[in-house]
């Protein structure tokens, strides 16, 4: 029995986690990677010896280094596949890859952090198509970047950390696509100039890709990815205010990989399986939980900060992981020792606000999918066959579901919903409240029986009581 | 206000939906109210076994005949009839399976039992620890996620009116009939079904009618796509397990086990507690089920009174009033038992007798 776990080793999580122990709370810090950092501090593989130290590197050493001096409980490798909340308000974690399979606690800490927003276009399936965010993954943890040439498309600040880090590491660059114009950029100016040093480090991406001579496309789409078995190139559109795709300006670019993603989005699965309260809001990334300024959710003793509460980035996440710390003390009677500095949190959330902002999906992307673009990759469902759910009736993401399989899965939806959602809402004009998102349902992720038992002894099943005759 | 609808169904699932088609059929104007969407409630989202052998025995007739209309669905609803087999592992499993299987036998259902060598033969992937085994060639299932899908198509063509996330939150009856109201919509009937399922209780509450309702928590699990394993439903002597691998590799494992939860709360979730037997008995069935991944599981409301059998008639003490639930096997009976009901309500002679809610109830004795 812990008096706090969290889950997620990134910024935010593990910072509250080392801030908990600190203040004489039994700890417990789970993530599935095999040690703390989480995606934007991601810990480097062990086959790497020795690396260029990046400010990444230093900063995620720093905390990992805090961590091991620590009395936090880290459990790495370790897998959250249910969270229940039990009859005396405890929570009670269902685990893989820890010798316990249930941990419970009094207070639970969520910090997944984000997950990839994808628009699929025709053939967005193909190899060698990456995530933007799963690039980023492979940068930092394998320093490795893809072979050939590389196309980057999509939005937001990712795209021209993805373009410059795929140059540093050896890579080719073909172009970067993106659907923000410089004019959105401009705008974002005076809100990031909360941080010059982010900046500073935006514009040597930029200015990287100049020297490199890499076309920059402002204000396209990729309209299609072209290729039979693996990418050969993209089709790309210029795009209007709303991102929807100008008829006559379709050109092509040669490319065998490509970078693709249009930002984040808040990794919900674990708060909204506890059963808090959400709401959609498009300025923190989508749907959110419902928290106060701390990070306290509707349910007591269940907490949340980090990029899964709001993408304020990841400037934000430490400070946020302190705020949910805080909370979690004084709900416990302790009084915290220090204090977070607010005037350093407002300006680290103007940031990453600042940067969602430039990727909140727009009305024109769904016309981005076409008729047979494949939109749930896990069951091969195409838009033509959501569309006409919807039209015969289905309203609802659980009704989309039921009748088409779209989100029955492997991924659980994680990958198609919002396609689903961007859909349904030129369809039927409802706002993303009103569409509202499937059931949540364990587990978290897939998993076998072995991982969650032990095997049987047939005459030490407790059969209930056997069914009326 | 004059009423608009001759009778206003609460619950858009199998029951309700099925009452509405037979009651339009006859003449009647009805409204279907939905609190969620048409047919995601326990009829989408139960494990959808179609099995003779896990029907009460008084309830068979009406388990053959709405075997029947699903048969008659067919593809729409994924309707497959691949026979199925009930297992034992041990003597007083075995006792208890030749039991039941020979009442239900002489109840008309097609049973017969089968030597572990023949199981073998038909489904050699089961472990080899089976000792005895009963058969039923009707056995089969129905893809309950399409259930949705079916009726909604279906209502429409009808021309029956539907809301759905219309969720009642009072009812007040007039001279006239009742006025269902659903934050700031009213609708007006003539009469009333309470079609409801696990939410039943609450509306007839609200009539000041009070029933025994109760609801268990089924839980149910899908894997990820797997080569095929068995070929038939899969059963336990004890009931506590149902598995079915659908044509596109998943395996649907479900036996009743609760999970936590009230319909009032919610969709009700699943309890690790529950869930982790349920997949040992699984797998302990199915040994090649434990490097399968398990994609989802879920839970759904399954309405029950003391005595186990359904709620099919007038509400007592209240004039226009109806209810149909509580049936125990409700998948697999509610497209012949909702027919019955409507030609309840028309004023018709049912074809098989309902079961009057007023009846006097003992608590149904659990072997």
């Amino acid at each position: 029995m812990f008096d706090a776990i969290v889950i997620g080793a990134g910024p935010a999580g593990a910072n509250a986690a080392i801030i908990l122990s600190e203040n004489g709370l039994k700890t417990a810090l789970i993530d599935e990677q095999r040690d703390a950092g989480g995606q934007v501090w991601r810990v480097k593989s062990k086959s790497i010896l020795k690396a260029p130290i990046t400010e990444a590197v230093e900063q995620g050493d720093a905390l990992r280094d805090r961590l091991k001096s620590s009395n936090v409980t880290a459990k790495f490798n370790c897998r959250v596949w249910h969270i229940e909340r039990q009859e005396n308000g405890h929570w009670q974690l269902s685990v893989v890859g820890d010798s316990e399979k249930k941990l419970t606690t009094k207070a639970l800490i969520i910090a997944t952090g984000a997950q990839e927003r994808v628009i699929p276009v025709p053939g967005w399936t193909l190899p060698g198509v990456f995530g933007l965010a799963g690039a980023t993954a492979l940068f930092k943890e394998h320093m490795m970047a893809p072979m050939r040439r590389t196309i980057v498309a999509g939005n937001g600040p990712l795209l021209f950390y993805v373009a410059s880090e795929t140059l540093r590491l050896g890579g080719r660059v073909s172009a970067v696509i993106s659907l923000n114009s410089r004019m959105d950029w401009l705008k974002s100016l005076p809100a990031m100039l909360s941080n010059p040093a982010l900046i500073g480090q935006g514009l040597k991406w930029i200015f990287t890709l100049y020297k490199n001579r890499i076309p920059i496309y402002w204000q396209h789409a990729i309209k299609a990815v072209e290729g039979e078995n693996t990418v050969d190139g993209v089709t790309i559109c210029k795009v209007d205010q709303d991102w929807a795709p100008v008829a006559g300006t379709d050109q092509y670019i040669h490319g065998e990989n490509l970078c693709y993603g249009q930002g984040l989005m808040p990794a919900v699965e674990a708060t909204r399986l506890a059963g808090a309260d959400h709401h959609y809001d498009e300025k923190l990334g989508g749907w959110v939980p419902t928290i106060d300024q701390w990070g306290r959710t509707s349910m007591s003793g269940l907490y949340a900060c980090g990029d899964n509460a709001g993408i304020y980035g990841a400037l934000a996440a430490p400070i946020r992981g302190s705020l949910a710390a805080e909370a979690v003390c004084e709900d416990a009677g302790i009084n915290l020792k220090k204090r977070v500095d607010s005037k350093k949190l407002k300006a680290a959330k103007n940031f990453g606000l600042a940067a969602t902002a430039l990727t909140i999906p727009r009305s024109g992307l769904e016309a981005l999918i076409t008729d047979e673009t494949e939109v749930c990759r896990c069951e091969g469902i195409i838009r033509q066959e959501i569309d006409f759910e919807i039209k015969t009736g289905a309203q609802s993401p659980n009704a989309i579901k039921s009748g088409t399989r779209c989100g029955m899965g492997p991924c659980g939806g994680r990958y198609c919903m919002e396609a689903i959602a961007l859909i349904t809402q030129h369809r039927t004009r409802k706002t993303r409240e009103e569409i509202g998102l499937p059931t949540a349902r364990p587990p978290l992720r897939p998993v076998t029986i072995d991982d969650i038992s032990d095997d049987l002894d047939y005459d030490d099943l407790p059969i209930p009581g056997v069914s009326p005759l | 206000m004059m009423p608009i609808f001759d009778i206003a169904i609460i619950g858009g699932g199998i029951m309700g939906c099925g009452a509405a088609l037979r009651l339009a059929d006859g003449g009647m104007r009805p409204i279907i109210l939905e609190q969620g969407d048409i047919g995601q409630g326990a009829s989408g989202v139960n494990a959808g076994t179609l099995s003779m052998q896990i029907k009460r025995v008084k309830l068979m007739p009406y388990a053959i005949r709405g075997h029947e209309e699903w048969q008659h669905m067919g593809d729409a609803v994924g309707f497959h009839k691949t026979g199925g087999y009930t297992l034992a592992f041990n003597d007083r499993e075995a006792e208890l399976l030749h039991d039941r299987m020979s009442m239900k036998k002489e109840a008309g259902a097609n049973i017969s039992f089968v030597s572990p060598k023949q199981l073998n033969e038909f489904e050699p992937h089961l472990a080899g620890k089976v000792i005895a085994a009963s058969y039923c060639p009707d056995d089969g299932y129905a893809n309950s996620s399409l259930t949705g899908q079916y009726y909604r198509k279906k209502i429409d063509e009808n021309g029956i009116n539907f809301i759905e996330g219309f969720k009642v939150t009072n009812i007040r009856s007039t001279s006239e009939g009742y006025e269902i109201a659903s934050n700031g919509r009213t609708v007006v009937a003539s009469r009333i079904l309470i079609a409801c399922g696990g939410w039943s209780k609450h509306i007839a509450a609200m009539l000041g009618v009070e029933l025994p309702i109760r609801a268990r928590i089924n839980t149910v699990s899908v894997t990820e796509r797997a080569p095929r394993l068995i070929s038939g439903v899969i059963g336990h002597a004890t009931g506590l397990l149902t598995m079915k691998q659908k044509e596109n590799g998943t395996i649907l494992i479900g036996g009743g086990w609760q999970g936590k939860g009230r319909p009032e709360e919610g969709r009700g979730q699943v309890s690790v507690d529950s869930l982790v037997p349920n997949l040992q008995l699984a797998k302990f069935v199915l040994p090649a089920l434990s490097n399968i991944r398990i994609v989802r599981s879920w839970t759904g409301f399954e309405a029950n009174v003391p005595d186990f059998y359904p709620l099919a008639g007038a509400l007592p003490n209240r004039d226009n009033a109806f209810i149909l639930g509580c049936v125990r096997g409700g998948f697999t009976i509610g497209p012949y038992i909702s027919k019955l009901m409507g030609d309840y309500i028309l004023g018709k002679e049912p074809e098989m007798p309902l079961f009057d809610p007023a009846r006097k109830m003992e608590e149904g004795k659990l072997i």
